[in-house]
């Protein structure tokens, strides 16, 4: 396949595997195995998730900008893997699968584009600003490029206090063309600051194609020029997610400074519901799905005998259930009453009343 | 207290700086928390932009007194981090000119993360600044734009235009556990004064009465305060009792004192450095109007600065500034 990654392969098309008569039983015996499938599962939550988002948004049921991961999946799920709950993670607007890779609960996510009090930013914040302070995930930023900084601080503080955590910040191709993400680099490489930088390069910043956005597209090679450790991975490969994102965060616990991760990945839906999505060919929308990294990981699986049909429908079926429990718990929430407007607009505030 | 320079404070003698007084306040909050650390481009091996910071690098060592690289978002956002990982930040901005590079960090994220987040996330970070004009350094570098910020939810503005007020903002500013924007008049920097030994906090939350009359009310804040006592003063000899309200506080603005005062005066001139147009002065002569209409004696009047980029030669810059003739030509018009 012809990728615009620079040159690079984003992952070759992997073979259908065929069906085996008779499955291994309870593959989830290996570390190994259970590994994948737990993976599996993850990015299977995310896609589900989204899709449920999908029909919730064409009925009008939840609402404001709403921009879909799919496609993407590997990149959350894999990186996370390499995190724990010390570290801290600063996300984008596109962060359905950050957040529910980093654990947050389906029903909170849900809750929020429902605008419900018990959404993970009570109603507040909506798909683009889900939040979470107890597991360290700093929102949902809307500004391209906005969360950069806030992540070289996050890092300077455990910096500072000699805490062995890490940030992770994951930003676009796009916000790659932002002075945020160039100053951010900057401070970050010269104070040596435990910051992962995880650039999503999914070809386009809304309608504008990587070439079109950047003189010199490969990402990597521009990141490490300011001094930090900086390679390209299949992001649509989980694994080779993972295995990168594992080695850069053990080396920014040891303290070698910030670490620059360019995923090459592919969003297969639109920019964001919004979006007509015209200025992108059908086929290549159609290679790329053919990198799917939800079908890889379950076909590879499968070839190696690790999940079978059943293994699969019964993931799909407990992951239905969590999305409809999930779905089923947003409806019944508690809306926001609107004399609580004024609210969390000031600490001093909040503690007067308290 | 005076704007102009002084031969600096002799070191046996009580009176200091704004900017000393400055200094010493960072350096009691340094000193006092380990959390506080300061950082900004040159506030280090180079003492700070208006030399707020000497000597505090070789206090506090080089982690504490961070210098950083021309970056204004970055560090601005670092500090935003910095704050909701539990540290307790000071960011230097050289002016509120090159603010505007950071306008974003402080509005989509500084002033807004509490309430995107249902109040999960604060943001305990100070942010001080230089303001205004009146030393002959053309537009780009004379601007007044806290009125801007003061525009803003979220963000809690000050402007200490007294040394006491520089000496003790920023403990109260620490103690906030939302972002706090401190604005340095840049010719305040050399008034000098003595400090009031009996006074240990400023109250931020109430405008202050520098001077009492009764038949007008001058609102002022930072640099036009002492304009605005200067005028004072020559209408006491003509027999107009004008009481000063320095504001202190620009967000969010202290209401009672204000009006109160106007209750007293019935008479109203509200003077700012900022351009007329859309600035705090308007939103105060609106919240006199809203609330004290009935008691005016005469429309409110205001002394702005002229909408014009602030030019740098001296008679020009000077027309285009409040100016006590002209805060005492309003208050004139007022008392009638
Ligand atoms: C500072 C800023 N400029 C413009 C926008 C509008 N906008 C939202 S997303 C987007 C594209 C960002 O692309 P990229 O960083 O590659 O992330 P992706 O959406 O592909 O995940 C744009 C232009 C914005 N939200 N913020
Ligand atoms: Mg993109």
């Amino acid at each position: 396949m012809a990728t615009a990654h620079g040159g690079t392969s984003a992952g070759t098309p992997k073979a259908k595997s065929p069906r085996r008569a008779h499955a291994p039983a309870a593959p989830s015996r290996t570390p190994a195995a259970a590994h994948d499938l737990d993976l599996l599962r993850r990015m299977l939550l995310i896609r589900r998730f989204e899709e449920r988002c999908v029909e919730l948004y064409s009925a009008a049921t939840i609402r404001g900008f709403v921009h879909l991961y799919i496609g993407e999946e590997a990149v959350a799920v894999g990186v996370h893997q390499a995190l724990d709950e010390r570290d801290a993670v600063v996300s984008t607007y596109r962060e359905h699968g950050h957040a529910l890779a980093r654990g947050i609960p389906p029903e909170a996510v849900m809750a929020e584009m429902y605008g419900k009090s018990t959404g993970c930013s009570h109603g507040r914040g909506g798909s683009m600003h889900l939040f979470d302070a107890g597991r360290r995930f700093y929102g949902g930023n809307a500004i391209v490029g906005g969360g950069l900084p806030l992540a070289a601080g996050l890092a300077l503080a455990d910096r500072m206090r000699g805490e062995p955590r890490v940030t992770c910040c994951f930003f676009g191709d796009g916000a790659f063309a932002e002075g945020e993400f160039h100053e951010t680099a900057n401070l970050a490489a010269l104070w040596g600051l435990p910051v992962l930088f995880v650039c999503e390069n999914n070809l386009y910043a809304m309608g504008t194609a990587l070439a079109r956005e950047h003189a010199q597209t490969d990402l990597a090679m521009r990141a490490a020029s300011y001094g930090m450790a900086a390679w390209a991975v299949d992001g649509m490969d989980v694994h080779a997610v993972e295995k990168a994102a594992r080695g850069a965060v053990e080396s920014l616990r040891a303290g070698s400074g910030p670490h620059f991760l360019e995923m090459r990945t592919y969003r297969f839906r639109a920019h964001s519901m919004y979006d007509p999505d015209r200025y992108r060919p059908k086929d290549e929308v159609e290679e790329w799905k053919r990198h799917d990294p939800v079908t890889g990981l379950a076909d590879g699986m499968r070839t190696s005998g690790l999940l079978d049909a059943a293994a699969l429908e019964d993931l799909e079926h407990r992951v239905a259930e969590e999305i409809d429990d999930a779905v089923r718990a947003a409806e019944q929430a508690p809306e926001e009453p609107a004399e609580d407007l004024l609210l969390h607009v000031t600490g001093r505030h909040e503690e007067a009343q308290a | 207290m005076s704007t102009r320079t002084r031969p600096r404070a002799h070191p046996d003698d009580d009176t200091t700086t704004y900017r000393e007084a400055l200094r010493e306040g960072l350096r009691e909050a340094l000193a006092s928390d380990d959390r506080v650390f300061l950082m900004g481009e040159d506030v280090g091996r180079y003492g700070g932009c208006f030399g707020v910071s000497l000597g505090l690098l070789e206090e506090f060592g080089p982690e504490r007194i961070r210098d950083t690289p021309l970056s204004e978002s970055a560090f601005v956002g670092a500090g935003i981090g910095a704050a909701l990982a539990g540290m307790r930040p000071v960011v230097e901005i050289m002016t509120v000119n090159f603010s505007l590079l950071a306008l974003d960090q402080i509005l989509n994220n500084a002033a807004t993360l509490r309430h995107m987040s249902g109040g999960q996330l604060g943001v305990p970070l100070v942010i001080r600044m230089t303001t205004g004009a009146g030393r002959q350094l053309a537009a780009q570098h004379s601007h007044s734009l806290e009125g801007w910020y003061a525009h803003i939810p979220g963000l809690r503005v000050l402007a200490p235009a007294t040394i006491d007020d520089a000496r003790h903002v920023l403990s109260a500013a620490l103690a906030d556990p939302d972002p706090v924007l401190i604005f340095e008049h840049g010719s305040l920097y050399n008034a000098a004064g003595t400090l009031d030994p009996a006074v240990h906090q400023v109250d931020l939350d109430h405008a202050a009465v520098r001077r009492q009359g009764t038949d007008v009310t001058v609102v002022a804040y930072s640099g036009c305060v002492s304009k605005a006592l200067e005028a004072a003063e020559e209408l006491a000899g003509e027999g107009i009792g004008a009481e000063v309200v320095d504001l202190r506080t620009l967000r969010p603005l202290d209401d009672a004192t204000i009006v109160g005062s106007v209750r007293r005066t019935h008479r109203a001139v509200v003077v700012d450095e900022g351009w007329r147009s859309g600035s705090l002065s308007a939103e105060i002569e609106s919240r006199i109007c809203e609330q004290a209409f009935f008691e005016l004696d005469a429309p409110v009047e205001r002394v702005c600065s002229a909408e014009v980029p602030i030019p740098y030669a001296r008679r020009l810059e000077e027309a285009a500034l409040p100016q006590s003739a002209g805060i005492m030509a309003a208050a004139r018009r007022v008392v009638g």
